[in-house]
């Protein structure tokens, strides 16, 4: 065992408050919707979504570092787990996500029917 | 420079074993490789499930009218409370399981059986959640009428309200027997016929004025669009299918890859809970004989922990994706 093992329940504890907090938030945002936010479109998703997903993210990155113990890896585990994912990830949701929308706007536009 | 350095180990046994790349031990760091080749699986679907909605952007159903449904409170419309529910049993699992990790860092048996043990409740509520969840999505709420263009009308009261099929479809005097294989002639059969026929719902219509057609189609104020009288009665004349509930080929909720993602994505994700709830049973009997006691570490206590881990940070993007946006 290459690191020593403090108890770090406290943490444990201020780690599951932070994900609670941030899943009421998001509760409440989505029972709300509040009209600025919902109503306002950046890069083709409305801001209410892009407040979803940085939540997400931000709860991704707790569950992660503290609950899987990433925070006590060496870097390099740390960078061959986390940066393959978030390039191809991202990767993968650009490309398919820009098709999804131009094949959209092929069936919006053009003569072609969506028919099946 | 951790980077360049192997792990303490004199040079003549570089290959021979017992290494530590990373600084993890072997069984740790494929633990963590396998997540990184499931979380692209996971990505993949949910990326396939982004590429639909774009493509089907302007009708895709609307989140908070599919999942409204809240145990013991019938006829209530409470979006977003069950599954938020089911987001917290599954962080608190999530926080029992580290705390079970904690405990065997410090070799304490007991406190590690206490915690895995809650673990796999908290995993099994989840499971149990989810059948819950999948049976209101089959079962459906209020039916719908498919066109013969493939296009899903909901029927709604002069509110906005949605009225049920129940509520409204006349009873014709026509009888239209179920094809089972014992009255059929040679091997046939067909699925379920919905309790109501086209016919029935055309007829009903008529005889409530008051209702109108909700179409998929998604207004700017991201409401469903509500058709006028006239419209609503054009529109139905083209009625092909009663569709209640959902399946594989069909849901009432509106566009048919919706509820076939619900069920792949949402399903694949309760396959992996569930057989984390069987691993961590095996490790929670091995813990119990006192495995890990006398192998002096319970590292493998913290692996089934990080699949876990992994399983409730799947849900954190499925709870997004599906309930959210």
């Amino acid at each position: 065992m290459s690191h020593e093992h403090v108890s770090n329940i406290g943490r444990i504890w201020k780690v599951f408050g932070i994900l609670s907090a941030v899943t009421v938030v998001e509760v409440i945002l989505g029972i709300l919707k509040p009209e600025a936010l919902h109503m306002n479109n950046l890069m083709g998703l409305n801001l209410l979504n892009w407040i979803f997903y940085a939540l997400t993210v931000y709860k991704a990155y707790y569950i992660v570092w503290a609950f899987m113990h990433m925070e006590g890896e060496k870097s390099t585990l740390r960078n061959a787990v986390v940066f393959p994912l978030i390039f191809l990830i991202l990767y993968i949701l650009f490309i398919l996500l820009t098709e999804g929308d131009y094949i959209y706007e092929v069936f919006k536009n053009s003569t072609i029917k969506w028919n099946f | 420079m951790e980077a360049t350095v192997t792990t303490a180990n004199s040079e003549e046994k570089t290959w021979g074993g017992g290494n530590e790349p990373m600084g993890a031990s072997y069984g740790k760091l494929m633990m963590w490789f396998f997540i990184v080749s499931d979380a692209l699986t996971f990505s993949g679907f949910l990326a396939a499930y982004g590429f639909s909605r774009f493509k089907f952007i302007e009708t895709w159903p609307l989140a908070d009218e599919v999942f409204t449904h809240f145990p013991f409170m019938h006829g209530v419309s409470a979006p977003m409370y069950y599954v938020a529910l089911m987001t917290f049993i599954l962080i608190f699992s999530s926080v029992t399981m580290v705390l079970a990790v904690d405990a065997g860092h410090q070799m304490k048996k007991n406190k590690v059986i206490l915690y895995m043990f809650l673990t796999i409740i908290g995993g099994l509520i989840f499971v149990g959640s989810q059948a819950w969840e999948w049976k209101n999505f089959i079962k459906g709420e209020y039916g719908a009428i498919e066109t013969k263009g493939g296009s899903l009308l909901q029927f709604v009261d002069k509110d906005g309200h949605r009225v049920a099929l129940a509520d409204f479809a006349a009873t014709l005097p026509e009888e239209r027997e179920q094809l089972t294989r014992n009255k059929a002639k040679w091997f046939m059969s067909e699925p379920a016929l919905p309790s109501y026929s086209v016919a029935e719902v055309q007829a009903g219509f008529k005889a409530h004025p008051e209702l109108l057609i909700r179409t998929e189609v998604v207004t700017a104020e991201k409401q469903k669009t509500i058709l006028s009288r006239a419209e609503s009665e054009a529109r139905l004349s083209q009625a092909h299918y009663v569709v209640e509930g959902a399946n594989l080929v069909r849901n009432e909720y509106g566009s048919k890859l919706f509820a076939d993602f619900f069920f792949f994505i949402t399903g694949f994700h309760g396959f992996h809970v569930f057989s984390g709830v069987v691993i961590n049973i095996i490790i929670f009997f091995n813990v119990l004989i006192g495995t890990y006691e006398k192998r002096k570490s319970y590292e493998m206590v913290e692996k089934v922990g990080l699949y876990w881990h992994f399983v409730d940070l799947v849900w954190v993007f499925v709870f997004t994706v599906f309930y959210l946006v």
